[in-house]
């Protein structure tokens, strides 16, 4: 015991620090290289050079965040053996293959169109070139389809058989497309859309602040916001069915999410509360009468289940998935009111002369961030006490570890990813802060450097000269 | 009999880190010599030398972490907690030599801090290695599918020695990289170094080699039972290698003395395969125990075999565009 927690505390908090750092990376990545696809198709298409400048700058970008997901990805391939390796044994059957799937399709996209991406612009013709982007791009999603399979699989097990103990796999089509597959996957991928495209409007926004007449940033500021303004209804609705889908699934997780104890018939909507689960119920609750019944069951006097319908020692930690879950919605619906917003400037011809709605979208730019890790922390602290749901329990898949060990090397992945970390996020908003420049040389970013190096994507300075 | 899914996998996972061990050996043996060569401009030509390919050499580390879990989950599940904290240390340490890489060529006044990064992960990541691989011979204690032993039973002088043995034998790979690699004075202060680097590293071999026979029995019985008779040119051609080494430094051959050095691992790394066949993880769980059902195996064998091909030619095509001799402006064609 350390500080009054034991090893599975800890093993899981080390997870939870790794993951959600390693998470920001892939999320960002995974929209960029989709947009960087949609820019380079416009250059090629359009023939306007404000396209190309835009590419050459948002590819500076995705290298650095390329090169530090790749460098976060590699702690957590190890970490399944190291603090999970009871995990790894009753479910390696089934899960290593689908993380293996992940790591193949990651390098096969890595080893034959990144370097042509960062790298070939004078080398290879521009179709090929271009071939390249958008491979990059579909690569990045096949590896999110890996991912959210598994993890899908983990909330939704099917297609298996349990021998002595352990999983073996009976169909595979059914493990991979398992029942929650579908929507985490989709609300995943939107949900990386949007924070990119929350980023890509801040950075716009920030130009704009500086000078209105700025075209790129005009031009980047435009894309992001039409994509905030379609794609953040569709995410809400998604999510709706996410929702539904885990109501089916894992009616725990959503009685959590609600923060409702008692099982009711035209149960309230809570807005807020304190969920206290020692005294098995949420205290002052500002709540709205029959609208929770309504969203989750479609009728006024719909029945849903209280978490005292489980035993206690299957009730996840309340609170956490309750303010991860409103957080996370909150962030929806701001992202869903710039959206809106930008569409009503739009109309009345005023979206790049309202300085109040730059600082706005200045100010959302982290927001995807914020909401992917509230909704992973929604669903992943939600499944608790299961790390299979229902199957194996989370303190029964840990490795036999002390808790010191996890300590230690926990701390050790606090400082080093503090300093690498910070020296990489503070390296991109100097990038973002520089802008796309004009008359940027024939051959891209990257051009005299050499591929299979992400990060030499970009030939900015760190610091300044002595 | 069917396809021997076990064996191709074991023969996979060996292949890939067979791979790893000698090409990203010789790029963590250049941070190893980087204490030796204080000058920037050295320093810069001989990172330079590695920048653009050292990446895709630790991809066959990942490769062989992942093909593990997928192909042999006891085993992974086995030896990664028993060396928890070596493993952590190690990871530690390649982040922070993979990032000074990229940081070092970006920065001003921060160099001297990414050099000193890329200097003590390099060191520190090999040492780890070395104590690790030597902890994987001494082998593992197992209960009921799992580790059973104490976060430190893997130090043990047997397991230090090798990490030691590592650090000379991945310092010499960067040095025989180099010597290929550079000109002028730098290859010379390289041509000095490799027969001492050489002759040490000849010597741990040669430790190692009658260490473990001693210490372990049943490697005493496989060498020398009536096996000798087939398996004594394993010793002689590594004997020959240093032999040859020797004199391809004197006569100032470029490139022999790195090939030499990548047959003395080769060799090496089969014997060690001679003595632990046919354990996935010693001292008793062997390849066939530690699987997973074919149709796991099955299923993720299709994706390798598509996968390796296409990694070796790729790899085999950025070595041929980053071809000949480096400055510090590095490649140029």
């Amino acid at each position: 015991m350390i500080f009054g927690m034991d090893a599975a505390i800890l093993a899981r908090a080390q997870f939870a620090f790794t993951i959600s750092f390693h998470i920001l990376f892939p999320a960002f990545t995974i929209g960029l290289a989709s947009y960087l696809a949609v820019l380079e198709g416009l250059w090629l298409k359009t023939g306007r050079t404000v396209y190309r400048d835009l590419f050459r700058f948002w590819l500076k970008i995705f290298a650095v965040s390329f090169g530090l997901g790749v460098v976060s990805g590699v702690v957590m391939s190890y970490q399944f053996g190291t603090n999970w390796s009871r995990f790894s044994d009753i479910a390696g059957n089934i899960l290593g293959p689908l993380l293996s799937y992940e790591v193949i399709t990651a390098f096969f996209l890595e080893a034959g169109f990144l370097g042509i991406m960062l790298f070939g612009e004078k080398r290879v013709g521009k179709g090929i070139h271009f071939f390249a982007t958008c491979m990059v791009a579909v690569g990045t999603l096949i590896s999110s389809f890996w991912i959210l399979s598994a993890n899908s699989w983990m909330q939704t097990p099917q297609g298996y058989e349990i021998i002595d103990g352990r999983f073996f796999a009976r169909s595979w089509i059914e493990i991979v497309f398992n029942p929650s597959f579908p929507y985490r996957l989709v609300h995943m991928v939107l949900a990386a859309y949007l924070t990119t495209a929350f980023v890509v409007g801040a950075v716009g926004a920030y130009h704009l602040l500086r000078y209105k007449g700025n075209e790129a940033a005009r031009t980047m500021f435009s894309m992001a916001m039409w994509m905030a303004a379609i794609v953040a209804p569709i995410q809400i609705f998604v999510g709706d069915l996410h929702g539904l889908n885990t109501l089916k699934y894992q009616p725990a997780k959503v009685a959590a999410m609600e923060g409702h104890f008692e099982t009711h018939k035209g149960a309230p909507l809570i807005l807020f509360g304190w969920p206290d689960r020692e005294a098995g119920e949420t205290k002052y609750a500002v709540e709205i009468p029959k609208l929770g019944s309504l969203i989750l069951t479609h009728e006024w006097d719909g029945q849903i289940k209280g978490l005292k319908e489980w035993p206690r020692d299957e009730w996840p930690n309340v609170a956490v998935v309750f303010w991860a879950f409103r957080i996370m919605v909150a962030i929806g619906t701001a992202m869903l009111c710039i959206g809106l917003w930008s569409l009503f400037l739009r109309y009345r011809g005023r979206l790049y002369e309202t300085t109040l709605f730059h600082k706005a979208a200045l100010a959302m730019g982290p927001a995807g961030f914020v909401a992917i890790l509230a909704g992973w922390f929604t669903t992943e602290v939600g499944r608790q006490p299961y790390v299979i749901y229902g199957l194996l329990r989370t303190r029964d898949a840990l490795s036999p570890v002390s808790a010191e060990q996890v300590a230690i090397s926990l701390g050790l992945f606090i400082v080093v990813y503090g300093i690498v970390f910070t020296t990489g996020v503070y390296y991109l908003l100097k990038l973002m802060r520089l802008g796309p420049l004009t008359g940027t040389p024939e051959g891209g970013p990257g051009e005299p450097r050499q591929p299979k190096r992400p990060l030499s994507g970009s030939d900015i300075p760190l610091d300044q000269p002595e | 009999m069917g396809i021997d899914l076990p064996l191709i996998w074991a023969i996979i996972i060996a292949f890939a880190v067979m791979m790893y061990v000698v090409m990203d050996g010789f790029d963590l043996g250049i941070g190893i010599l980087f204490p030796f060569f204080p000058e920037t401009r050295d320093r810069d030509v001989m990172m330079n030398s590695v920048a653009p390919i050292w990446d895709g050499n630790e991809t066959w580390m990942v490769l062989g972490g992942a093909g593990l879990f997928g192909a042999f989950p006891l085993a992974y599940s086995v030896i990664l907690p028993a060396l928890y904290l070596p493993l952590i240390l190690m990871l530690i340490a390649l982040i922070f030599r993979g990032i000074a890489f990229e940081f070092r060529f970006k920065s001003n006044r921060t160099k001297p801090w990414w050099d000193r990064a890329f200097a003590w992960g390099s060191l520190l990541a090999t040492f780890i290695q070395g104590a690790a691989l030597g902890a994987f011979i001494q082998g593992f204690k197992v209960v009921e599918r799992g580790y059973a032993g104490g976060p430190f039973d893997w130090v043990s002088p047997f397991a230090i020695f090798c990490g030691l043995a590592l650090v000379g034998g991945y310092a010499m790979l960067g040095c025989g990289w180099l010597i290929w690699k550079t000109e002028g004075d730098l290859q010379k202060r390289m041509y000095r170094l490799m027969p001492r680097i050489g002759l040490g590293v000849a010597l741990c071999i040669a430790i190692v080699s009658l260490w473990t026979p001693i210490a372990f029995p049943k490697i005493s019985e496989r060498w020398f039972g009536p096996n000798i008779y087939f398996l004594w040119p394993v010793p002689a051609l590594v004997l020959a290698c240093v032999v040859l080494l020797i004199r391809a430094v004197r006569s100032k051959r470029e490139l022999q003395p790195f090939v030499l050095t990548l047959a003395l691992f080769i060799l090496s790394y089969l014997g060690l395969a001679i003595s632990l066949w046919p354990n996935v993880v010693p001292p008793a769980i062997t390849i066939w125990d530690a699987s997973s059902p074919p149709e796991s195996q099955g299923f993720l064998l299709v994706g390798m075999l598509f996968l390796i091909p296409i990694i070796l030619v790729y790899t085999a095509y950025s070595y041929y565009v980053f071809r000949g001799k480096v400055d510090e402006d590095g490649y140029h064609h």
